[in-house]
């Protein structure tokens, strides 16, 4: 193989990849930073938050899912890119009910961490108030999906680590929602355990580990202390596994 | 002859909480003996610290908490009126915060669950004095009743990101929230 054939190009910055990388995994590798919020190194790729959108051969494709290819110039940090990702972010602040001062996942939520890394100051579309159910029938697992934003991480977490198939996505555009996969559709009535990766990956405050509020007190969060680009390219499942 | 600050006139500010809990009041009070520079070159109009009930023409006005009643509205179209500035300050007035959790039932509900069935009633009634301004059906932002200019998140912004709001504003300048100094919570 001739050297230098299997390198992309990131914001002009030569990155090499292994074939069939996607160019997320690629710019993750060589450390640069590519907003996400429904990619998890190790799990599959679902392609469904769009704020991986990077611009190339004069359109744009979801990082996470679009695969590397040789010689590819890609444009990933620039202003247009990062104003559209802030539209996206506002959309979904606005669709769910996310009131961060009462949320226990305030410091520690990923898309808050987002909206502070694209620098949202507010949310600028309408508020939809949606009534969405809250699921609190497990002992020790909450479930409140006013805040979930159908990242689908719980799903691809319990379908294909923990092997329990608990949740899923069902309806579509508006009607998209979070179902739980039993009889009664609580959680409840689900093999899920608090230690299970589906029970601890979400990014936002919508599943929520029953018992632990305000443990860590608001100010020394994860995001008080550090910024989702930094966190962001060191995630992995199983250093998430190692650190349950 | 006349000097520069002879010319230079205070500039006034409007402030007010509508649908909040004057919390971001008591951080705007935390900025300390900096206050004391402040004052220096702005005057206070209409506001819960100098309790002038109206609001004359202002260079800038910061509302607290979103827009819950009749009143509310009432009160932020003045503010829009005589402000040349509006900053939607506080998670309240920029999404309509804690008060905004009653958005999920309908007033009827609401008032019935305060008034009737709540716990330790004694003479269950629904409030009805005409002096008491109605609700409206939710809390809104108050960026969905008037135009709004600037927007300082936090629950409530810190005594520094209120110095890092009025500093530029006074001489001027766009006002810019430093990444490290922005909060929603
Ligand atoms: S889930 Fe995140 S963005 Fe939503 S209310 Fe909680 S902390 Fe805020
Ligand atoms: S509950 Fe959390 S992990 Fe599951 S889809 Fe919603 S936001 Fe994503």
């Amino acid at each position: 193989m001739i050297a230098g054939t299997n390198t992309i190009y990131i914001d002009g910055q030569e990155i090499p990849f292994t074939p069939g990388q996607t160019v997320m995994d690629a710019a993750l590798a060589a450390s640069v930073y590519i907003p996400h919020l429904c990619h998890y190194p190790g799990l599959p790729p679902s392609g469904n938050c769009r704020l991986c959108m990077v611009e190339t051969g004069g359109r744009n494709v979801a990082a996470c899912i679009a695969q590397a290819a040789a010689g590819q110039e890609i444009r990933n940090n620039t202003p247009e890119l990062n104003a559209a990702r802030m539209a996206i972010t506002q959309m979904l602040f606005v669709e769910g009910n996310h009131i961060c001062p009462s949320c226990e996942k305030t410091g520690n939520c990923k898309l808050q961490a987002m909206a502070y890394h694209l620098g949202m100051l507010d949310q600028h579309f309408s508020q939809f108030y949606q009534h969405r159910d809250i699921d609190a029938s497990h002992p020790d697992i909450a479930l409140d999906r006013s805040r979930c934003i159908l990242c689908d991480l719980c799903v691809r977490a319990s379908r294909d680590i923990d092997r329990k198939n608990v949740f899923a996505i069902a309806g579509r555009g508006i009607d998209a929602h979070l179902i739980v996969n039993s009889a009664s559709g609580k959680l409840a009535d689900t093999p899920i355990a608090a230690t299970d990766l589906a029970a601890t990956i979400c990014p936002v405050g919508a599943i929520l580990i029953k018992e632990q509020g305000y443990r860590v007190p608001i100010g020394q969060r994860i995001y008080d202390r550090r910024t989702i680009c930094e966190t962001g390219l060191q995630e992995h499942i199983a250093q998430q596994r190692r650190d349950q | 002859m006349t000097t520069d600050h002879q010319f230079k006139r205070k500039i006034k500010i409007a402030t007010t909480s509508l649908a909040g809990c004057f919390g971001c009041h008591m951080s705007f009070l935390d900025m300390d003996e900096r206050l004391a520079d402040l004052l220096k070159q702005v005057e206070l109009d209409r506001s819960p610290l100098t309790d002038i009930k109206h609001c004359g023409p202002c260079d800038i006005g910061l509302i607290e908490g979103g827009v819950c009643n009749a009143e509310n509205v009432q009160v932020l179209r003045e503010f829009r009126a005589h402000c040349a500035t509006l900053v939607a300050v506080g998670a309240c007035a920029i999404n309509g915060g804690v008060p905004a959790m009653r958005n999920y039932f309908n007033v009827q509900e609401c008032l019935e669950e305060v008034y009737l069935r709540g716990s330790g009633i004694t003479n269950p009634q629904i409030p009805n004095d005409p002096e008491l301004p109605l609700l409206l059906d939710k809390v809104y932002p108050v960026s969905e009743v008037v135009h709004i200019d600037y927007f300082l998140p936090g629950c409530p912004p810190s005594a520094d990101a209120f110095l890092q709001l009025l500093q530029p504003l006074l001489a001027g300048q766009k006002p810019v929230v430093s990444p490290s100094r922005l909060h929603y919570d």
